[in-house]
């Protein structure tokens, strides 16, 4: 079946998660991603004589410590692959290339990385490759830029090593970025168009009757749609606040300021937003308070009283 | 009346199941909006409401929208106030339903409510789940889903265990399937395509897509009150593999091979099977395990190659067997769920029904 078309008003917008992640290295993994640095590959030795590149701390069968270093071979033979032909931000090459499994010389278990091959047709199970080494080394998988095509008997067994090595890598950073297309579905749409006109729309539940500001589509004691659109506000109450005394970073505010929640008025639950226009020692629960929009804002930018008297505390003492 | 041997504590069945259209796109749905009608589905088959359910489990990633902590707000659509007993995990929701069983088999409750939900077109779903990935020796290559299920699918190609008509074959015989089933992504006949990663195209990859699903599950009495022919849990184990793919033998999987002798698979005929299995290839290895031999209905609802939600086609694996059981045309059917690269994380269910 086909999708419905979206409605031409549900808003979208590009969304960027961004984390990078400072990881740092148990003594196995160390040796390994700085041996790479190095130009070296080492492995760890199971005590039953199996040699596993990339190394592991742990048996993966017995979850015994396993510690012993060796070294293999540069070279080694794929075990499986599969032909990229269309390469994908941040992978190894950006032309079309192989996936593969690499068993090194001297090793029991296979390495993945990407292999530069002219084409599938060059490629094959049981094909004697080697390492292509990056450039440019920090301590990390990418120090093997690749594998390539090598013509070359296997080397011999791996061979016992220390995993010392100068100014030890002890740490990775994992940086990665996702890109979304984020859309906020009905109901918080239709709240965020209404802002554009300066207007403030909740939704109320057809159950219990409440009003959602900003309304998410749900009412999460009834557990039904709130489909309902109401205007609510301008001005509200202030039912409690906080004074902010800590400037944040890229945030243009001078400090201190009042934080506030307001119910607005229709509301059947306070939404948050800063208190201006009024002393910050002089906010009090009870305020009455209305929107400042400025030229061209989506939202509010701030609250400040309507010089009304304040709200009695049995008005909105349930929106605490 | 003779029944199904249950080899629990208590007898726990699945008495619900509802799932929604899966769609290639759903902008105009929040998450709890996309959930919410599933919701309202399976509460409706059993009369029960929110509040009468003994404990609520969820499964969703939070990676696939690019929202943090977005179960909390499809909780809205459960009505979660005054306070439920409820949980979730950030995996497949056939994993939050293990969760939920194991609760019940405590005694802790009698009924469950299990949804799981993915909004994977918000994303690139290729390069998303390469973040599920071993930090230090994978993930900073990115290898993308496909490619990790390509290299699987050489693998047994290699070991002469299938070739690409065969995969090919699954994928057309799954989508055929999926043309008696309304809320499939992809059905009938869906050409083939080019390679994505070679040796798999188009066609043996799942679709991208959107999509919840919910069960309840309940015991002994509660369960043959709520629904007239309960699909009883007679078995359920799930296991992981070791994590580097390099120390696996990709054409094999023990550890659907260990769950399914935990849950008693291999002790009486099947007659339906409910594969997770989002590649062609997959199907291959759980066949194999599995024992399935030709008399076994294999994916009858087209399985994840016609609709794959992430986080939520694994529940739906075992919906699918349940309904069956609850339509009277299943007696004895096995449900599987994976999760995680090239079969990576696997959940075996054995479901019965009474005897007529």
């Amino acid at each position: 079946m086909t999708a419905p078309a979206s409605p031409p008003e549900v808003l979208r917008a590009p969304l960027v998660v961004e984390f990078p992640f400072t990881r740092s290295l148990g003594p196995v993994q160390s040796a390994f991603l700085t041996g790479l640095r190095e130009g070296v590959v080492l492995g760890v030795k199971t005590s039953d004589g199996t040699v596993m590149v990339p190394p592991v701390e742990y048996d993966p069968r017995t979850a015994e410590e396993i510690r012993e270093l060796v070294e293999v071979a540069a070279t080694g033979t794929v075990t499986t692959w599969a032909w990229n032909g269309r390469p994908r931000p941040n992978q190894p090459l950006d032309t079309p290339f192989a996936w593969v499994l690499v068993k090194l010389d001297g090793a029991d278990t296979a390495l993945l990385h990407a292999l530069d091959a002219p084409g599938p047709e060059s490629v094959r199970t049981g094909m004697r490759v080697r390492v292509r080494w990056a450039a440019e080394r920090t301590g990390a998988i990418t120090d093997i830029a690749c594998f390539e095509p090598h013509d070359g008997p296997a080397a011999g067994q791996a061979a016992p090593h220390d995993g010392n090595f100068a100014e030890p890598v002890t740490g990775i950073v994992a940086e990665a970025r996702l890109d979304y297309s984020y859309s906020p579905g009905r109901a918080q749409t239709a709240y965020i168009s209404g802002l554009s006109e300066q207007k403030t729309i909740g939704e109320r539940c057809p159950s219990c009757h409440k009003v959602y500001v900003p309304p998410r589509g749900a009412c999460p004691t009834c557990g039904v749609a709130t489909t309902d659109q109401v205007e609510v506000g301008p001005a509200g109450t202030v039912t409690t606040y906080c004074i902010v005394n800590i400037k944040a970073r890229n945030l243009d505010i001078e400090v201190p300021y009042v934080y506030a929640h307001i119910a607005l008025d229709g509301a059947g639950l306070a939404l948050h937003g800063r208190i201006g226009g009024i002393p910050y020692d002089e906010v009090r629960m009870g305020l009455r308070v209305e929107p400042v929009w400025t030229e061209g804002g989506r939202y509010p930018d701030h609250y400040r009283p309507t010089g009304e008297p304040d709200a009695d505390y049995d008005a909105y003492k349930e929106l605490i | 009346m003779p029944r199904p041997t249950v080899r629990y504590a208590r007898d726990v069945a699945v008495v619900a199941f509802a799932q929604s259209d899966h769609l290639r796109r759903t902008d105009e749905l929040s998450e709890v909006e996309m959930v919410m009608p599933v919701l309202h589905q399976v509460l409706a088959q059993t009369g029960l409401k929110a509040g009468e359910i003994g404990f609520t489990c969820s499964g969703s990633s939070d990676y696939l929208a690019g929202r943090a902590f977005s179960f909390t707000m499809t909780l809205d659509g459960v009505g979660a106030w005054p306070p439920i007993s409820e949980s979730h995990v950030e995996m497949d929701g056939a994993w939050a339903l293990y969760e939920a069983w194991v609760k019940i088999q405590t005694g802790e409750a009698d009924t469950a409510l299990v949804y799981s939900y993915g909004k994977s077109s918000p994303g690139s779903v290729r390069d998303v789940l390469t973040r599920q990935l071993d930090p230090y020796y994978l993930a900073p290559l990115w290898p993308d889903s496909v490619a990790l299920a390509a290299l699987q699918a050489q693998a047994l190609i290699d070991a002469g265990e299938t070739d690409e008509p065969a995969l090919a074959a699954i994928g057309a015989r799954s989508r055929a399937a999926a043309e008696a089933n309304p809320h499939a992504q992809l059905s009938g006949s869906v050409p083939q395509g080019d390679y994505q990663v070679r040796p798999l195209r188009t066609g043996d990859c799942p679709p991208i897509g959107d999509g919840a699903a919910a069960v309840i599950l309940a015991a002994g009495d509660t369960a043959r009150r709520l629904c007239a022919r309960p699909a009883w849990i007679t078995g359920i184990d799930h296991r992981i593999e070791a994590h580097a793919l390099g120390l696996r033998d990709l054409t094999d999987s023990p550890s659907t091979r260990i769950a399914a002798e935990r849950a008693g698979v291999f002790e009486a005929p099947l007659d339906t099977a409910e594969l997770h299995a989002p590649f062609s290839s997959q199907e291959v290895v759980l066949r194999k395990v599995l024992g399935l031999g030709d008399g076994v209905a294999v994916n009858p609802s087209g399985g994840a190659l016609a609709a794959n939600p992430v986080m939520a086609a694994g529940l739906i694996r075992i919906g699918e067997a349940a309904a069956r059981i609850h339509r009277g045309e299943s007696d004895r059917a096995v449900a599987h769920a994976t999760s995680g690269p090239c079969l990576q994380q696997n959940l075996v269910a054995v479901l019965e029904g009474d005897p007529a």
